[in-house]
């Protein structure tokens, strides 16, 4: 069986926080909208997703309320505060600067 | 802020934890039961899609404690920390049982001595506002704080107007009636608004009324709380009843509140308003009273200071012979009440503070040299994954935990110690210092508990922690790796010990010092012989014997009989005892010089003739008096030398005549003998000029007696009270106490001997604990260089030179220790020297003494290890390792 490819340690945080910029979503709405944009590349696991969306709340970065979903069920759905869309953009700017990083030292390597 | 914040929320997360629990599961259950139906649309059965779907959301609880983790406190890996911290001790019982008895008597002690300043200084007194209460005097050079004269009084209570009240209290005494015979009673009499003026309402009935204290007013009383227990068998019913005292029946008015303690007259049962001036009360010359007053809003106790002292020049000019010199003392009442004790308590906190200081510094080094010895452990459970910070916490909690442990024995021996003080304190002194009832185990000597606690574990946890944070832990798991971290231990162990002998060092200085100050006040000149003398109080009845012939026939009938006495020798009354106080003074003027109003403040004390021989005084000159000179035969008295030294130097005083301000021909009196100073006031207090009448020519009704025996004093004094009793039953009687016990029981006395015998102990637990801490370091620093010490006695070192090589190491703790101490101990003397008698802050006796007990136990203490280091055997100790 194929393995498919972990998280980049560090991410999830950010990857959580970018997919809730976009809509409130409910844990299972996170997992299925990372998987489905990444082309089922990522996969977030259960057993990191609840901690970490603990780990965001506990931040202050991230709200919780519990509403019912189009199916008329009742689900916790997290939503994007203003200091978790401030340590969004902290960290997109730190990621982006360490793929530039590594992105330089490939190419150095190859030459 | 984020950091409040994410604290606030766990908080509440763990106050709802199971909220949190069933939102978590609800959520989680959700997520399933979305994937499950994925699966189903997808095309899956049912079933197989929910057990899919479990296996692909995984282990539910897992996912559960890890979210919890999150949010939790780390409670569980501290619940982890503590049964092993638990485990540990119970393995190694000899160690926790040391630090928890050492922890417990520092903080044992510390409470203890906390209860006492906490009832005496913090607490406020039971009154109304206690903070606006004065205690109102006269004032002289030679006594600070002078009983008020009634007419001054009068005078001051008219024209101040810094006082919303002033009042006037002054100690009486009643014979009461009992089932068992006639019983003296202390009691006070107090002027209308005494108790309105404390703010004290009674419990029952009531107070006295304005104008209930005018002379032929109604004969009323009011009840201490005591006295209506143990008197009246605490019936509601006794107000309105009557009592007899002395021969006249009072009507109960009031019963003061249990809490009511008034210090300066903390024994009287009864409480009667002034009522008819006694002789003294009509004389603006005489002062026998008490003020206490209550300062008007916004006044302080400096400007009622100056308007008392602008009165009483006022009448100093209006009445120049009796008010001359007679300026005015106003301070606060709790001044007044604890003012004494107040030194001693403080000085003995900071002594109980400094012992507690080295039984934390003294556990702390066992810690360390436990840390020491799991080095090992450490390295592995590192190497394991522990983090350094779990690490640093599992010592963090065995230190918290001893504590713990050491703060609750702390507390049983706090109580205890609180019991045992207070019962030391003789029942006469005791009475003068109501606040020993507050003493004991309360909210307030909890929260100290608490406090001292949380800094001893603070300084528990600080050490080890900071011990690893230092450490490399892989050196740990090196076989020979123990050379540095050894050094570290090494170093920081004996800065340490350098702590502690210093503050024992401390300690003993200022037992040493306080020791010193003792025996000389034990050993002060007093003029007489206190061994084989017994004393007892008499109360003689006014109203039965009014007449000055039959008090003098009783007071030869009273001799009579109790000479007679099996063991008794001779016997001598007098109007006060001696080495109580200087107080009965007398003006006096000498016949033929020139006179300009001054006061000549002496003592005064009226005896029978062979009250001075029965003391043993020593007679300088002349004679003392006869048995036969009595009203009818001219009247005489007996000088001491301090006042033959003051008004007749260089003179013979032998056939002088003394008499009052005015030389009124019923006054004078020739002097017949001189006596050597017999200590009439406390044993730190001057020797003042003391005259001394025969009783035969001047009877008194409050009077003691004195009788030298043979053999053992304490045999004679059942005797001595049943035959005063046999003598005439309405005698009062009570008091009765070898010479010995009365002195030792005096306030100055027994200050001294507590603080005194308090500080000795702590400066031995501090000594026994700095020494063992010394020995501590030495024996582990030689366990150490066992194997160097081989080395080198393989190589032919003498053993000589490894004695040399420990000691020396022993001996540079020692200097440092003990020049750091004495050093400090000059700061602590200076401090105290207040409360030191006839010594000297920096006394070099007592430095010296302490260097040498201190130096000769602590290399006692270093010479066991270096034995051992000297009688290392090379062969084993290079093959141990």
């Amino acid at each position: 069986m194929a393995k498919k490819p972990d998280l980049l340690p560090g991410t999830l945080d950010m990857l959580i926080l970018k997919t809730l910029n976009r809509a409130p979503l409910h844990g299972y709405g996170i997992a299925l909208s990372i998987k489905r944009l990444s082309d089922d590349v990522l996969t977030v696991e259960e057993g990191s997703l609840y901690p970490a969306l603990q780990r965001l709340l506990l931040q202050g970065w991230v709200k919780a309320e519990w509403k019912m979903t189009e199916t008329n069920r009742r689900a916790r759905f997290y939503t994007l505060t203003a200091a978790g869309r401030k340590q969004l953009g902290i960290e997109l700017t730190q990621y982006e600067q360490m793929i530039a990083a590594i992105g330089l030292v490939l190419k150095d390597a190859e030459v | 802020m984020n950091f409040m914040r994410s604290y606030a929320r766990k908080l509440s997360i763990l106050f709802g934890r199971k909220r949190f629990r069933n939102e978590l599961d609800e959520e989680m259950a959700f997520h399933r039961e979305q994937v499950k139906q994925d699966l189903v649309s997808g095309g899956m059965e049912s079933e197989a899609a929910k057990y899919a779907a479990m296996r692909q959301f995984g282990n539910a609880t897992r996912i559960k404690e890890q979210s919890q983790r999150v949010v939790g406190f780390s409670a569980e890996t501290v619940g982890q920390d503590l049964r092993f911290a638990l485990r540990q001790l119970r393995k190694n019982p000899g160690f926790a049982v040391t630090a928890i008895l050492i922890l417990g008597l520092g903080i044992g002690a510390s409470v203890a001595i906390f209860g006492f300043v906490d009832a005496a200084l913090l607490q406020p007194l039971p009154y109304a506002e206690p903070s606006r209460l004065v205690a109102i005097d006269e004032s002289t050079t030679l006594f600070p704080r002078n009983n008020l004269s009634y007419p001054d009084y009068v005078d001051w209570k008219r024209l101040n107007k810094s006082l919303s009240s002033l009042d006037v209290y002054t100690g009486t005494g009643f014979r009461l009636r009992t089932a068992s015979g006639t019983e003296p009673v202390p009691a006070a009499r107090v002027s209308d608004g005494f108790f309105s003026t404390l703010g004290v309402r009674p419990m029952l009935g009531r107070g006295f009324l304005a104008g209930e204290d005018r002379p032929g007013g109604a004969k009323i009383v009011v009840l201490s709380y005591g006295t209506w227990l143990k008197r009246f068998e605490a019936r509601r019913e006794v107000v309105g009843e009557t009592v007899n005292l002395s021969g006249d029946a009072y009507t109960i008015v009031g019963v003061l509140p249990r809490e009511f303690a008034f210090a300066p007259r903390g024994n009287a049962e009864f409480w009667t308003p002034l009522l008819d001036p006694q002789e003294c009360e009509q004389r603006r010359s005489c002062h026998d009273l008490d003020g206490i007053g209550r300062l008007r809003d916004g006044v302080t106790v400096e400007t009622a200071l100056a308007e008392m002292k602008d009165i009483a020049a006022q009448l100093e000019r209006q009445y120049p012979k009796s008010n001359l010199g007679q300026g005015a003392s106003v301070m606060p009442l709790a001044q007044l009440i604890v003012g004494d004790v107040r030194p001693v308590l403080l000085l003995l906190l900071g002594g109980a503070g400094l012992l507690l200081l080295i039984a934390c510094v003294n556990v702390a080094s066992l810690l360390l040299v436990r840390s020491e010895a799991r080095r090992r452990e450490m390295a592995v459970r590192g190497a394991l994954g522990a983090t350094p910070v779990r690490l640093v916490r599992q010592f963090v909690t065995e230190g918290l935990l001893l504590v713990a442990a050491g703060s609750l024995g702390g507390v049983l021996v706090a109580g205890w110690l609180m019991v045992l003080m207070k019962g030391l304190i003789p029942k006469a002194i005791a009475d003068g210092v109501p606040f020993l009832r507050l003493v004991g185990l309360n909210a307030h000597t909890a929260v100290f508990a608490g406090g001292i606690a949380v800094l001893a574990g603070l300084m528990m946890a600080a050490t080890p922690a900071l011990r690893i944070s230092f450490q490399d832990i892989r050196g740990g798991l090196e076989e020979g790796g123990r050379t540095s971290a050894g050094r570290f231990w090494r170093r920081m162990g004996a800065s340490l010990v350098v702590v502690e002998l210093a503050l024992a060092v401390v300690l003993l200085v200022g037992a040493g010092l306080l020791g010193q100050s003792f025996y000389r006040l034990l050993h002060v000149p007093i003029g007489f012989d206190p061994e084989h003398l017994a004393a007892v109080n008499l109360i003689v009845p006014g109203n039965i014997y009014s007449k000055d012939e039959q008090k003098v026939a009783l007071y030869r009938e009273v001799i009579r009989r109790v000479s007679s006495l099996p063991g008794v020798q001779s016997a001598g009354l007098t109007s006060v005892l001696p080495v109580q106080c200087n107080c009965d003074t007398d003006w006096i003027r000498i016949a033929g010089r020139p006179f300009h109003g001054e006061h000549n403040e002496v003592n005064e004390r009226e005896v029978t003739p062979a009250y001075l021989a029965t003391l043993k005084a020593r007679l300088v000159r002349g004679r003392f008096f006869a048995e036969a000179e009595d009203a009818s035969k001219p009247q005489v008295l007996v000088i001491n030398q301090t006042l033959a030294r003051m008004y007749f130097p260089g003179e013979d005083p032998i056939g002088k005549m003394i008499g009052d301000d005015d030389l009124t021909s019923k006054s004078m009196r020739q002097v017949i003998g001189v006596i050597d100073d017999v200590r009439e006031g406390a044993q730190d207090a001057e020797v003042w000029p003391a005259e001394y009448y025969s009783m035969y020519q001047q009877p008194d009704s409050y009077i003691s007696l004195v009788v030298r025996t043979a053999q053992d004093e304490r045999a004679v004094l059942p005797g001595l009270v049943s035959s005063l009793r046999q003598v005439d039953p309405n005698l009062g009687v009570y008091g009765e106490e070898t010479m010995e016990q009365q002195i030792d029981a005096t306030q100055t006395a027994l200050l001294h001997r507590f603080a005194t015998w308090l500080m000795a102990g702590f400066a031995v637990i501090a000594l026994v604990l700095g020494v063992v801490g010394l020995y501590g370091v030495i024996a582990y620093s030689v366990s150490q260089r066992t194997r160097e010490i081989g080395v080198r006695i393989a190589l032919g070192a003498q053993r000589s030179s490894v004695y040399r090589l420990v000691l020396e190491e022993a001996g540079r703790l020692i200097a440092m220790g003990l020049a750091a101490g004495l050093a400090l101990s000059v700061g602590m003397a200076i401090t105290m020297s207040k409360l030191l008698f006839g010594v000297q802050a920096w006394d070099a006796e007592t430095l010296i003494g302490v260097a040498a007990v201190l130096g000769f136990s602590a290399m006692l203490a270093s010479y066991i290890p270096a034995r051992r280091a000297a009688s290392v055997n090379p062969t084993e100790a290079l093959r141990a390792e």
